[in-house]
């Protein structure tokens, strides 16, 4: 990095600098995005025709969807969006020196290598788990699969995620620079504070939900054996009970970023700001816990109960609603200049709006009753979660790559693998959609009994194939800026932020031995008035 | 924009209050058995026309913002208006009030559905499913029974009363839009109306392990009087 600081390998691997902690968690998530990836072709390889396609055994089918379900989101999304983002941008934005507790965020980090170790032993052990990522008994304690890897990947990156949130959230209270008042911070201050509380609250309900698994499945316990006087739905609803919040835990930071990107690149202040705070991050925050039955609506529990969950979950489009409102009204009467991260920034707002869409049927728990389960559900939480999260996690990357590297990206190459990105999306989970509606259940190896279904399927492939080559065309762009980009300056988006007001890359301590005093008049999306340095 | 939202908001207004009751018991004779699969399509064909409406008015005011705010000159910036405090509770309530109406009004229809979904009619015929890995067992009242062949009599409705013998499997009949667990220890219903005699395929939508995919079947919807034969013949073997 800066020439004054060394960068062999034992400075990063001892590293406590939160930028170095970023970089690293950004490192370790992509390459669980290429393996998790590499799974999803697999797994639309085997659907290209009816039959054994490239496997003819489901048990290897079933791991790969295992893989691609679990390390997506255990390995790439969460790591990515609170292990990278948060690490590098949440201190900068604030105008700290490092994180609270430098040595724990290194601890965490290395917690979350050993987990992406952890999956990676899927591939050598001799029954890898084929539980999928929600692991449900008395499946998974009945099958030959091996469990335990999946019940310690969890709680490893559960760990992992508890100790970085403990370390952001003191960071943002007592790390703040002289002068920064709450009503002074950035947008994704907000949403990572609320992301951790969230993941404070939560994980400790799925670590308990595994490890209740693992002693059924191997200490002879019973929680879930009806036959012992346990019973199967406890663990649909402790592991929903923590697994819709993981969604708002992925989601928050990830909005917070597009946030910061169409707010740069329109140089316009945040739409309604307060209210989007409070009215979007807050309430989202407040409801996350009371939704999780709309996952269980086929589940066979108390009509009352489904029935209310309906309600509070149809109640989701009140706060994504106004925070969807902020962002297209950011755009107005912005100066919007469509460089590679506000591709992705404006892409999310139309791939969100079509899986946020189509949510509500699904939370309608009649409708539901149709589609659980099927194809339908896939492409919508593809839609709203998994591809929108990951065109903010690239649109991000884009976005901060001139701060971490000191380099520029190829324009060119960025915007050539968004529109791939864009194009294979729309193609693979947009046909999706209707395979689903037309009765295709999930998790299938084969769909002997749906053979009209043949060509679409076809379709969806073809899908997958040209995300890949985005995906491919990212990476190039990237390793090219690297190698070869030109010289990053400062501040090449002209944004107001505080991050930008040093250094690229920043030196230790973030901000060139200047301490950070954070004037009353202070606006993070200021731009009606000449930029100024702190 | 103001022009705009009004127009949203109208569009939203006029479409909530144009949708009469959208579930099946509207037009129908008394005494007649509602059918929960069109009852569903009905009601998804409503919510189709409700999404789109939004969806299309948003996606056309952001293209509208993308493409007239693009940056002119290198220096060009934001308008950057701060809003007023009305504004802001403004943008804040209207909004909150239009979309907490469509959430209600599309909960008291779901909820209507979900009653007639979850009481099957008197008379319903009733007929015991165990699922295992990874096959359907049928068993008829008298004691015939039928692995992954669900033969069920054309213009009756049916009662299933589900359980699983190992793992969570569910039983799905995409044709007549129903689904529902079947757990070890639990004991779970729904019920569906087979009209006219023909084929279905019923699957599995739990994963269950390997064979997740391999247990399927087939509802079979006989003609009354075949339907008994069968059953006679079965009840016998």
């Amino acid at each position: 990095m800066s020439a004054h600081v060394k960068s062999g390998f034992k400075e990063w691997i001892f590293t406590t600098d939160h930028k170095r902690i970023g970089i690293l968690y950004l490192v370790g998530s992509i390459t669980a995005f290429c393996l998790s990836g590499i799974m999803a072709v697999l797994i639309r390889l085997e659907l290209w025709s009816l039959g054994p396609t490239i496997t003819d055994d489901p048990t290897t089918y079933n791991v790969w969807l295992y893989m691609h379900g679990a390390v997506m989101i255990l390995g790439f999304q969460i790591p990515a969006l609170t292990g990278w983002f948060a690490n590098y941008l949440a201190p900068l934005q604030i105008g700290a020196k490092d994180v609270a507790f430098p040595r724990l965020n290194a601890f965490s980090l290395w917690l979350f290598w050993a987990g992406v170790v952890l999956a990676l032993l899927t591939f050598v052990v001799p029954d890898p788990p084929d539980v999928m990522w929600t692991g449900y008994p008395p499946y998974s304690v009945v099958t030959s699969g091996n469990t335990a890897l999946y019940s310690f990947t969890v709680l490893v990156m559960g760990f992992s995620s508890i100790a970085g949130g403990i370390n952001l959230i003191a960071t943002i209270i007592f790390m703040r620079a002289p002068g920064m008042a709450w009503g002074k911070l950035n947008m994704f201050i907000w949403t990572v504070l609320a992301a951790f509380t969230i993941q404070l609250i939560f994980v400790p309900v799925l670590g308990s939900a595994v490890t209740m698994v693992l002693f059924d499945k191997y200490l002879g316990a019973t929680f879930f054996n009806p036959g012992m006087g346990g019973d199967v739905l406890i663990y649909q609803n402790l592991f929903w009970f923590y697994s819709h919040p993981a969604v708002y835990v992925i989601l928050l930071p990830g909005i917070g970023m597009i946030f910061e990107i169409v707010a740069t690149f329109s140089r316009n202040r945040i739409f309604n700001f307060k209210v989007a705070v409070y009215g979007g991050v807050g309430v989202l925050v407040l409801i996350t816990g009371e939704v999780w039955v709309h996952h269980l609506y086929t589940s066979g529990l108390a009509d009352w109960l489904r029935v209310f969950q309906m309600v509070t979950t149809l109640m989701i489009s009140v706060p994504v609603g106004i925070l969807m409102i902020s962002l297209v009204g950011t755009l107005r009467g912005g100066a919007i200049d469509y460089k590679t991260p506000m591709l992705y920034g404006v892409g999310f707002i139309f791939v969100f709006l079509v899986g946020g869409l189509t949510g509500i049927p699904l939370a309608m728990a009649s409708l539901d009753l149709a589609v659980h389960d099927t194809h339908f559900v896939v492409a919508h939480f593809h839609f709203v979660m998994a591809v929108s999260m990951t065109f903010a996690i690239m649109g991000g990357t884009y976005y901060l790559f001139p701060k971490m590297s000191g380099r520029m990206y190829s324009e060119t190459l960025g915007r050539t693998g968004f529109w791939l990105f864009l194009i294979g999306v729309f193609v693979t989970f947009g046909t999706m959609f209707f395979v689903g509606l037309d009765g295709m259940p999930r998790r299938y190896y084969d769909y002997q009994m749906f053979p009209q279904l043949e060509n679409l399927h076809k379709v969806q492939t073809i899908g997958t194939m040209i995300i890949g080559l985005a995906v491919i065309t990212i990476l190039i762009s990237w390793i090219h800026g690297l190698v070869a980009g030109e010289k990053a300056p400062s501040n090449p988006w002209g944004s107001r932020s505080l991050e930008w007001d040093t250094t690229s890359p920043p030196g230790p301590g973030n901000f060139g031995g200047r301490s950070i005093v954070v004037p009353d008049d202070w606006d993070p999306y200021c731009y009606d008035k000449p930029g100024r340095t702190l | 924009m103001k022009k705009i939202f009004m127009a949203l908001t109208a569009a939203f207004m006029l479409h909530t209050a144009s949708a009469k009751s959208v579930f099946a018991n509207e037009g129908r004779k008394a005494g007649a058995i509602a059918d929960p699969a069109e009852g569903w399509s009905r009601l998804f064909h409503e919510v189709l026309v409700d999404v789109t409406i939004m969806g299309v008015i948003f996606a056309a005011i952001t293209i509208y913002y993308m493409l007239k705010y693009k940056r002119k000159s290198p220096d060009q910036v934001g308008s950057c208006k701060k809003l007023s405090a009305a504004q802001m509770w403004g943008w804040a309530l209207i909004p909150a009030f239009v979309f907490m109406a469509d959430d209600f009004f599309l909960a008291a229809n779901t909820w209507s559905l979900w009653n007639i979904y979850r009481k099957p009619p008197a008379g319903s015929y009733e007929i015991e499913v165990r699922a295992e890995m990874w096959s359907w067992n049928f068993i008829y009242p008298g004691g015939a029974a039928a692995v992954n062949e669900l033969r069920v009599p054309a213009g009756k409705p049916i009662a299933l009363r589900m359980t699983s013998s190992d793992v969570v499997h569910s039983l799905y009949l995409s044709d007549f839009k129903v689904k529902e667990d079947c757990m070890p220890g639990r004991v779970t219903y729904y019920w569906f109306y087979p009209k006219v005699p023909g084929e279905h395929v019923l699957t599995c939508t739990e994963y269950c392990g390997a064979m997740h995919s391999g247990m399927y079947g087939k509802v079979i919807v006989m003609p009354q009087e075949e339907f008994d034969n069968w059953l006679k013949k079965e009840t016998k073997a």
